[in-house]
């Protein structure tokens, strides 16, 4: 906090306004010129040459200060994350998820998530590298962990959790060339309740919010060596910004957000150097490749490599097993496709299932319930079901049901006329003109008759896809299409959820629209008939590609199938950034060892009024410049700052916030926390130009008095904040807030807190 | 003093008045024809008829102007309101001036081509790119069918181009004269009544106030301010304050009771003439002990109800085992009922008549709830409710002997007690009812029981801190001071109805605001229409609606676009993207290819026009609505703005050579025939007459997705 009085000095450089390097001196030397002015965090850079030695001595001592206060930071975050980070020795809110991923790693089982796998992957190698042997079955939250080795999967998050506040130390600092500003913003990380609990347990979140910021301060970082293009920081620092970005990427799809911040910034930085006729057309042609290298190609080998990673390491067959494609299953050891041997070819009498080629989707299935009144015809469902099932078995008939006495059955082949009975139920697959119940432009598809004996509308036309009259149907390989026989469509599954009343299977349909898609192509998958002999099949092992495309696609369905449940309580992005309500993460009685994440309010509250007043600010700023007041040098460099970097955080907050208003899936509080960084990075630049502005109000010496007392002010609430709330993170027991005697009495200041 | 000779000048651009004819002539003629339902009429026209009879509706798809409109049509011809509008193809009696009901948005439609002929000659292009612009619009058939019929779009495409139109003329008009700023005006009242149309107007809103900050931005610089203010109020205050004027209107007009007001709350239900006013009228308005009240859950989904109970007792086990205390069940039903009534009882005393005079329930007290027709007691325990296992059960006690004591007192909570007061008042206040021994909330679970409940949805007791939910909150809506000891006397009291009078007033904000945010809340199931399609299918216009089918033959009419113009629409807008950004590059490398002056007209096309398809199609690529090739018609307006604009910048820009700009004027030309050809190819599509055969139809199917019917015979 000594730079109070110091004045910065701002280098600008030709036609563009963006910031050198730049160093802050002691008002002794106020305009003593210095090129190429180096800050003391940046120890990479070359010394500046021409200082004289009053100036290299306050180097110095600038030098020792910027140390100590970066040591503190680094000492405050660690031990504010690391104390207590056993407790409580039980299994807390998400754990039971992530913890239990990390041991599907370890015993090498294959499962299926809707994040893709770096946080779990990582987690599970911190297990495994302290001695966890993956037995804990992580079955509910609550559950003890007794002799598990539990921490060190927890100290890992909580170390990553523990680099957040310095990151944003250094982006302020990065960003603002203010160590108050700095000290600001890791202080509210620092001392803030939430960003402590979200970090303290086995979670994804420390995971993604350590990539995110790792990209941001690399790309702040690479902003600075904009004057030493090819330079080996610059390449260093491009280098990780996209390292760091497949990370985030790789942790959660959240981390898309940080991609389009980073892109952006990209952009505006690529139409800068075409602005600046300096440059040839080649140098620009190698800045652009360059940046697609270092940003898109390199990212993209190491995220590739992640997934890579896992399927090599997930080889045995597990609970993710039906999400999958038949080809992708016979890769799992353990799986019924796994060396497959059945009879080759479709024959009238077998027992089959039938899979849809859609990626992600389901069997054709049925069950003893009828579609619901008002939907279409009230027979029996048809659904498409994505686990195993013995409902999913179909008997495969001929169009007239004598079956032929012949000792080897007939084969079935393109065009021939079959009808499909559900071997539980003794229905046969129908369709009619009815409307299906959520694609209303195609026809419904039911279980009709009984005891194989239906209607004309039972009929379905079997073609192999690319075959010809003839052709026998290949068991695993063949795409076979079911075409009606009355009516002419196809049947086809939608991908669509059907309500309760269908169990939240997938909608079947026959389509009138006869286009080829994989939606309406099926393959045989299991086939039963004791009269063929089997024959052992090599299902054709899928590309590497095609399980990567095939795995993210089923990421992104289950994405969205995360609907909110209609009784559950569920949280709005509009709570979030007023601290509306948190989450609890263990414990609910009096009795119990309670933990709740939920953002230190006062924090919280001061991001939130940062934010309107740097739009104020920025505003009141903008109009000045653009009515062209003349402004002290000072002031100039104050807006820049507000701008370009305070700009520059306030689009990460924006990226990280405002898509979640457009998201169908349902949300939690914890969603926030990335915003949550760049908001408080905000208000670390915000307030520390506020105070600076003191001189605005009254005249130096006195301004530097308001400007300190402001900052003693700050700091007092900041940690007075921490003091009442953190029993919040490092637990509580006894009774609860609202009785009295308990250790958060009086401080349950909104209704929706739940502690 | 008068000066002579009095002399009056006018210049008429013939083009101009030419194509307007053309637009009355493609849009107006044979009106009432086809003289029956036609598909969305069935849709509008039910709030046309509430409107001729004053009732209340309420309608989630857009604000009430468009409904309005519509409806001062149908009073001009003379609509008295009976006609029930059930389906689709259903004949209008001849009482029904067809003609008047449709006249409206088909003038809209018909003034919508001489305003883009206008709006290309403020963006200060020629004449013969605004004929261009004109005749693409003019010949639009997806657009004719929109206008012929009793439907919205139009209306708001209308209001958006005059918006556009008024705004650029007050920027182009010379900056001496004032009277410039009366179109300022007309452009902030034409935004107000795009919004007011249907909510898609507020992207066009926000564009044109996006333009127009932009312009006052660079005035800022200027020196001279003045008109910043003025062009704040012109654009912002009065939109505004018209918007909100659209409602009063609206609320002035329905002052009946009608089928949507359960949706509202009961006090806005209580400021509309029939009934729940009617019920309450003349209630005594502090609740006091002694007096008998219906409580109405304030949630309104699944569906308003009241708390019940009836003499039937929940089963010993349910189906899953889990088993119940068997005493008496407590239920939201949602119909009138009497066994909806419930008695407030002071826990200190015995007697159930109101006190003279009557001690009125505040904020705190603590009570008892005995149900009117069967003396039971409101109760919750320690024990799980049917279908919510991790909430109390909610019964009516009975002893049954086996130590399971009553609890039966409740605390009242008025959570409305800052707007209102601390007394509890009728249909005013929003109260929950905390049970004393457990400080469980007696709420709503939205669940329906099974058939052992009757299908009446489940009321438990929950514990829990989260802040405000209304499924927690329970208003008086009946509500009468008991005089009655004897059972025998109370039921008889229950039975008879409830009248005496007093006015309740509710001011026209909180009504707003409440019919505002209902509005805006009020989902109704979103399930897919046989015609409804993805904002993408629009671009390539994969997909068409069938409107209407002749009861007979296979005359029929369909929104489908005029194939060639859609083409010529997608092109001019790739055209355009490419085109600005090879010179956005090149002005950024220092090569100048335009004057100032004509980039800075390009740039203003692109804004507007762009600008305009983007925020008129991009919003819907993120709604999860059902969406209707309709929905596509205001964007595609702009890019038939833009389409002949571009060809004219090409023409005086990009093309050097004579021979090439002649190549140019002749492409144009052929193109517009064909325009012309297509356009007179679907025309029995369009106006649903002459009739086609199969054969023709299967002619005109020029899509594979296009569904066209055909009556088999």
């Amino acid at each position: 906090m000594a730079k109070g009085e110091s004045i910065t000095q701002w280098n600008k450089s030709g036609d563009t306004s963006t910031l050198r390097n730049r160093k802050s001196f002691p008002t002794s030397a106020p305009n003593t010129p210095v090129s190429k002015g180096q800050s003391c965090p940046t120890g990479n850079d070359a010394q500046s040459s021409n200082g004289t030695s009053a100036q290299f001595s306050s180097r110095l001592s600038d030098r020792h200060m910027c140390t100590v206060l970066l040591v503190l930071v680094v000492g405050l975050s660690f031990s504010t994350r690391l104390y207590k980070i056993t407790e409580p020795p039980h299994v807390c809110w998400d754990e039971t998820h992530f913890g239990k991923m990390g041991s599907y790693y370890i015993n090498r089982t294959f499962f299926f998530d809707v994040h893709p796998p770096l946080g779990k992957m990582l987690i599970g190698l911190a297990g495994y590298m302290t001695g966890y042997d993956g037995t804990f079955p992580f079955m509910k939250p609550g559950d003890k962990y007794e002799h598990h080795n539990y921490w060190g999967m927890r100290g890992f998050c909580a170390v990553l959790g523990s680099l957040l506040p310095i990151f944003a130390y250094l982006i302020v600092l990065e960003l603002s060339r203010s160590e108050t500003a700095a000290l600001i913003a890791a202080s509210l990380l620092i001392f803030d309740t939430g960003c402590i609990t979200i970090s303290q347990y086995i979670l994804l979140d420390p995971i993604l919010m350590f990539f995110i910021m790792a990209a941001v301060l690399s790309m702040v970082k690479f902003n600075q060596q904009v004057y030493r293009p090819f330079s080996a920081s610059w390449w260093l620092w491009l280098v990780l910004t996209g390292v760091n970005l497949a990370g985030a990427l790789g942790v959660k799809f959240v981390g898309l957000f940080v991609i389009l911040l980073v892109g952006l910034n990209t952009v505006w930085d690529l139409w800068r150097l075409l602005g600046d006729l300096s440059l040839s057309l080649v140098d620009i042609a190698k800045h652009f490749l360059a940046r697609v290298v270092g940003l898109i190609l390199f990212p993209l080998f190491f995220y590739v490599t992640v997934f890579a990673i896992h399927f090599v390491v997930l080889n045995k067959s597990g609970p993710g097993d039906g999400f999958f494609s038949s080809a992708f299953q016979s890769r799992l050891i353990g799986n019924n496709l796994h060396n497959a041997s059945m009879p080759e070819y479709l024959a009238y009498g077998s027992t089959i299932t039938v899979k849809n080629l859609r990626i992600a989707g389901g069997y054709l299935h049925s069950h003893w319930h009828l579609y619901p009144e008002g939907v279409g015809a009230r027979q029996q469902q048809v659904t498409a079901y994505l686990h195993k099932d013995y409902n999913n078995l179909w008997l495969v008939h001929r169009q007239n049901s004598n079956e032929s006495q012949s000792p080897t059955p007939d084969l079935v082949r393109h065009g021939d006329i079959i009808r499909l009975e559900h071997k539980e139920t003794t229905r046969n697959l129908h369709s009619h003109l009815h409307e299906a119940p959520l694609t209303k432009k195609h026809f419904q598809v039911t279980g009709y008759g009984n005891n194989g004996t239906g209607d004309a509308n039972d009929l379905w036309q079997v073609e192999v896809c690319g075959g010809q009259k003839g052709d026998l149907v290949k068991v695993l390989r063949s795409k076979v299409r079911f075409l009606h026989r009355a009516t002419g469509c196809v049947l086809y599954s939608s991908g669509k959820t059907l309500p309760k009343w269908g169990w939240e299977q997938v909608e079947v349909t026959c389509s009138p629209y006869l286009k080829e898609t994989p939606s309406s192509q099926w393959n045989i998958e299991d086939h039963i008939n004791p009269k063929l002999p089997n024959i052992s099949l090599s299902v054709l092992k899928p590309h590497f590609l095609e399980i990567l495309l095939e795995s993210h696609i089923v990421m992104i369905r289950g994405n969205s199938g995360l609907k909110p449940k209609d009784n559950e309580m569920n949280s709005k992005p509009w709570h979030w950034p007023i601290n509306y309500q948190g989450l609890r993460f263990s414990g609910v009685n009096e009795t119990e060892y309670r933990v709740y994440l939920l953002g230190n309010p006062v924090l919280w509250w001061m991001n939130l009024a940062s934010l309107g007043l740097y739009l104020i600010m920025v505003a009141v700023a903008s109009v000045a410049l653009q009515r062209g007041f003349s402004l002290s040098q000072k002031r100039k460099e104050h807006s820049h700052v507000l701008m370009r970097g305070g700009g520059l955080l306030l689009l990460g907050w924006l990226l990280h916030y405002a898509p979640f208003y457009t998201m169908g899936r349902v949300l939690y509080y914890h969603h926030y926390f990335p915003a949550m960084l760049f908001s408080s990075m905000l208000t670390g630049i915000t307030l520390d130009i506020l105070l600076k502005s003191a001189d605005l109000l009254l005249r130096p010496p006195y301004s530097d008095w308001l400007q300190r007392a402001g900052q003693l002010v700050l700091l007092f609430t900041v940690l007075h904040s921490f003091y009442l709330f953190h029993p919040l993170s490092y637990g509580m027991t006894g009774p609860l807030a609202h009785e009295p005697g308990s250790s958060m009495a009086g401080l349950k200041w909104m209704d929706s807190w739940e502690f | 003093m008068l000066q002579l000779p009095l002399v009056v000048t006018a210049q008429v651009d013939l083009v101009l008045v030419l194509v307007s004819l053309l637009a009355f002539w493609t849009r107006l003629s044979r009106l009432s024809y086809p003289n029956a339902v036609v598909f969305d009429e069935v849709y509008y026209g039910q709030f046309v008829s509430l409107y001729m009879k004053r009732v209340f509706f309420i309608d989630d798809s857009g604000p009430p102007l468009g409904h309005m409109i519509l409806a001062f049509g149908a009073y001009l011809g003379g609509f008295d309101g009976n006609f029930l509008w059930n389906r689709i193809g259903a004949d209008y009696p001849s009482s029904v001036s067809v003609w008047s009901l449709r006249l409206l948005p088909a003038l809209c439609g018909s003034l919508c081509v001489p305003l883009v002929y206008l709006l290309t000659l403020e963006l200060n292009f020629s004449h013969l790119a605004a004929l261009g612009a004109a005749l693409l619009l003019l010949l639009e058939n997806s657009l004719i069918v929109q206008s012929r019929f009793m439907l919205l779009e139009s209306v708001l495409i209308f209001f958006v181009l005059l918006a556009f139109l008024s705004y650029l003329r007050f920027h182009n008009a010379p900056n001496s004269s004032w009277s410039r700023f009366s179109w300022l005006l007309l452009s902030g009242a034409s935004c107000a009544a795009a919004v007011g149309v249907k909510y898609m107007g507020v992207f066009s809103y926000l564009l044109l106030l996006g333009v127009a900050s932009l312009h006052t931005w660079n005035l800022i610089g200027d020196h001279t301010v003045s008109h910043c203010v003025c062009r704040f109020m012109c654009l912002v205050v009065v939109p505004v304050l018209l918007y909100v004027f659209w409602f009063y209107i609206h609320l002035g007009l329905l002052s009946h009771s009608g089928p949507h007001d359960q949706l509202m709350s009961s006090a806005f239900q209580a400021s509309l003439q029939g009934g729940l006013s009617r019920i309450t009228q003349g209630q005594p308005l502090e609740v006091a002990y002694g007096s008998q009240v219906t409580l109405r859950s304030s949630a309104s989904q699944p569906i308003p109800c009241w708390l019940h109970s009836h003499r039937a007792n929940y089963p010993v086990r349910y189906e899953n085992g889990r088993g119940s205390s068997h005493q008496q069940q407590v239920t939201c039903y949602p119909f009138k009922d009497v066994n909806n009534w419930w008695i407030i009882k002071d826990p200190g005393k015995q007697k159930l008549v109101v006190g003279s005079p009557p001690q009125p329930v505040r904020h705190g007290d603590v009570i008892q709830l005995v149900h009117g027709m069967t003396s039971r007691f409101l109760n919750s325990h320690d024990v799980a409710a049917p279908m919510s296992p991790h909430a109390q059960e909610v019964s009516g006690y009975i002893d049954f002997n086996v130590s399971m004591a009553a609890q039966n007192l409740w605390r009242v909570h008025i959570s409305n007690r800052e707007a209102e007061s601390d007394v509890w008042k009728t249909i005013l206040s929003e109260v929950r009812l905390v049970h004393v021994n457990t400080s469980a909330v007696l709420k709503l679970s939205g669940v329906s029981l099974p058939d052992w409940g009757f299908r009446q949805l489940e009321v438990v007791a929950e514990k829990l801190f989260k802040g405000h939910s209304s499924v927690l909150g329970w208003t008086v809506e009946e509500h009468r001071y008991g005089t009655s000891q004897e059972q025998k006397e109370r039921e008889a009291e229950l039975h008879s109805p409830t009248h005496i009078d007093i006015d309740r007033k509710m001011s026209f904000w909180a009504k707003f605001l409440e019919l505002q945010w209902k509005m805006l809340t009020v989902k109704q199931e979103d399930s897919e229409h046989k015609y409804s399609s993805s904002p993408l299918e629009w671009i390539t216009m994969e997909t068409n609606i069938a409107y209407w089918l002749h009861s007979s033959t296979n005359a029929q009419i369909h929104l489908i676009g005029n194939p060639v113009s859609w083409g010529v629409a997608n092109l001019s807008l790739l055209a355009y993207q490419l085109l600005a950004a090879v010179y956005l590059v090149r002005r950024r490398r220092g090569i100048k290819d335009l004057p100032d002056a004509v980039w800075c007209r390009f740039s203003c096309l692109g804004c507007v026009c762009v600008g305009g398809w983007v925020v008129n199609f991009v919003p819907f690529l993120l709604m999860e609505k059902t969406l209707f090739l309709y929905h596509y018609l205001p964007a595609l307006c702009y890019l038939y703005v833009l389409s002949p604009a571009l060809l004219e910048h090409a023409h005086t820009h990009l093309l050097s050579s004579a021979i090439q700009r002649q190549a140019l004027g002749v492409c144009v030309s052929a193109v517009l025939l064909t325009v012309f050809l297509s356009y007179r190819n679907f025309c029995p599509l369009t106006y649903g007459s002459p009739e086609l055969s199969a054969n023709q139809l299967q002619g005109l199917r020029w899509r594979e997705t296009w569904d066209i019917l055909y009556r088999h015979r």
